[in-house]
């Protein structure tokens, strides 16, 4: 089983195993890390809230974004360049030792 | 003893709020007190029927409401069945999240003509909320006026472009459903005082209306600018992917499809035409400078037989509660009201954000209850137990969140397989179903 780390917003991280196909939010969901990417709407590319920071070269060798995919990112908070849905990246075996970075961002963004 | 909570409303910021507090760790006791038989607040009276998806938050929520420490009072309304001064005399702590339901006005000559409406109004009739279903708007129109450039207003102008098709997968009360589809309108104007980048809507939604079945988006080219300007890369980004789908508007045809949706910019409403009814919109053409839209002192009329104004909301005054009239929110210091009184998401904002825009709100009032009462060391009143008690003696109808269950299996029951349901539209029905089916 492929292997997928989450390094939390204080820094901590967490290693999980994966079973292959599932996407990086339900592997999260799995893991009882619920409070950290909520995942709104349930996979269906209408919340931003499974958003994922994708570490280092990682990023490189997801297949790219879909417009609808890249639509929805752009709402999300903490935006950055290797920043992706939680909900679009698929564990396959070629992924394994995906390292993906939870954004803080969105339990903090208080007056806006 | 638990700290006993009372929460206002149970839409996202109410739920958001008891998911914190009840996975803090302390003894909480969580009571969410709802005016409706319904939960989930604007997730079921407000996001479009036709994008369910964004609806699914609500297992969610239910998962929160269905935790031990959880019960839900719903056709409790706070200022009819209770007042807030005698929840903050049985509650630890009191929660308003009681949201934004209230149309911000025009403000012009004529607005109060029949067929013009606010969006809050307007949309809690296609979403069959009780409190609008028997606002029966006259769709028998050729041409409609949606002022505003928000999501809103692009919701309102899509649904009225929607096929029979698109319409018979969404939850729409039959009644409005047969409203859409009887209507004749052809032209569909959504018009805003400002220039396209200073447009609110998000291009997910904007993307949306270029790929409608029967309705075709026009935009018109000298409206358009060579670039959004100087702004912070996000914004930047998100400005220049909205320029990029109006340019692809410009390009398409007129007679493409049966109707059409006209964005107008540089367009601020003056007056609403008409005698009795609406007729027409008069509009000042303006010009952005500074952010700032000035009249030019030209001016033009779109002829019209419903106006739909999706121009903002505001709250409600709450009595016993201090009230920011401007602002239309009740003022507090990062949720904190006064002692034992807290606010989070519409009420303590206004209405501004998406639905996790909530969450951080709900994350802070735990916090501050938390501290506040010392991790639950520090609960003195009774809560619930004294709230059933004041409910029986004034013979209130409490609804229960298993009497929503039974609610919610019999509108899916009815959606029939391809809808997702057909809502109850008024309480009487809501209740009359529960009274044939008890046990
Ligand atoms: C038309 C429309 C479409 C939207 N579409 C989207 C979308 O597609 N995506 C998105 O992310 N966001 C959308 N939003 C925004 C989102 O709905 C809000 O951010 C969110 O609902 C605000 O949550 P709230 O809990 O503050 O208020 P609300 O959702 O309004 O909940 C308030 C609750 O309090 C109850 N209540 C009020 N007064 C009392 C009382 N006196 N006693 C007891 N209960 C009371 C109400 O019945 C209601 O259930 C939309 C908003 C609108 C208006
Ligand atoms: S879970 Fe909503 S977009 Fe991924």
């Amino acid at each position: 089983m492929p292997k997928l780390t989450f390094v939390m917003p204080d820094g901590s991280r967490r290693e999980v195993e994966a079973s292959e196909g599932a996407s990086v939010l339900e592997i999260a969901h799995d893991n009882d890390l619920e409070d950290a990417i909520e995942g709104a709407c349930e996979g269906s590319m209408a919340c931003s809230t499974c958003h994922v920071v994708v570490e280092g070269d990682w990023y490189a060798k997801l297949p790219p974004p879909s417009a609808e995919e890249s639509d929805i990112l752009d709402l999300a908070l903490g935006l950055t360049r290797t920043s992706r849905l939680g909900c679009q990246i698929r564990l396959t075996a070629d992924l394994d030792g995906l390292v993906v970075k939870v954004p803080g961002e969105h339990l903090d963004m208080r007056g806006r | 003893m638990p700290i006993s909570v009372a929460i206002v409303g149970s839409g996202p910021a109410g739920f958001y709020t008891a998911d914190a507090l009840s996975s803090s760790g302390d003894a909480v006791s969580i009571d969410f007190i709802e005016r409706l038989p319904t939960p989930y607040g604007l997730i079921r009276g407000g996001v479009a029927p036709d994008h369910q998806t964004t609806k699914n938050v609500q297992k969610k929520y239910e998962k929160t409401a269905l935790k031990e420490q959880v019960r839900f009072f719903g056709n409790v309304e706070v200022g009819r069945d209770v007042s807030l001064a005698e929840l903050r005399s049985m509650y630890d702590a009191v929660v308003l999240a009681v949201g934004a339901p209230r149309d911000r006005a025009l403000g012009i000559p004529g607005e109060d003509k029949k067929g013009v409406f606010g969006s809050a109004d307007y949309v809690g009739w296609y979403n069959g909320h009780p409190d609008f279903r028997d606002l029966n708007p006259n769709l028998n129109v050729a041409a409609a006026v949606v002022i505003g450039v928000g999501n809103v207003a692009i919701d309102v102008a899509r649904l009225l472009s929607r096929s029979a098709d698109e319409l018979a997968e969404t939850d729409l009360p039959e009644y409005a459903e047969r409203a859409i589809l009887d209507s004749p309108v052809k032209d569909i104007w959504t018009c805003g005082r400002r220039g396209p980048i200073d447009a609110k809507f998000t291009n997910v939604e904007l993307r949306e209306m270029g790929k409608l079945s029967e309705s075709v988006p026009l935009v018109k080219a000298e409206q358009l600018p060579d670039s959004v300007g100087e702004l912070p890369e996000r914004d930047k980004r998100l400005k220049e992917r909205n320029l990029e789908t109006l340019r692809e508007f410009c390009a398409r045809k007129l007679d493409e499809k049966p109707k059409r949706v006209h964005f107008e910019f540089y367009a601020a409403p003056v007056e609403i035409l008409g005698g009795d009814r609406v007729e027409g919109v008069r509009f000042e053409r303006t010009r952005v400078e500074g952010g700032r839209a000035t009249g030019t002192g030209e001016f033009f009329d779109i002829p019209c037989g419903l106006v739909i104004a999706a121009i903002g909301y505001r709250s409600d005054r709450i009595e016993g509660v201090p009230f920011d009239d401007k602002q239309g929110i009740v003022p507090n210091n990062d949720g904190r009201v006064e002692d034992g009184l807290y606010a989070v998401g519409w009420i303590k904002r206004g209405p501004t954000g998406v639905i996790s825009s909530n969450r951080p709100d709900g994350v802070t009032v735990a916090e501050h209850i938390h501290n506040d009462f010392a991790g639950g060391a520090k609960g003195s009143k009774p809560g619930r137990k004294a709230l059933e008690k004041l409910l029986a003696e004034r013979k209130a109808r409490i609804v229960s969140f298993a009497d929503w269950k039974k609610l919610e299996a019999a509108e899916s029951e009815a959606g029939g397989g391809k809808r997702p349901r057909r809502k109850f539209t008024t309480v009487r029905d809501m209740l009359d179903y529960l009274d044939r089916n008890r046990n």
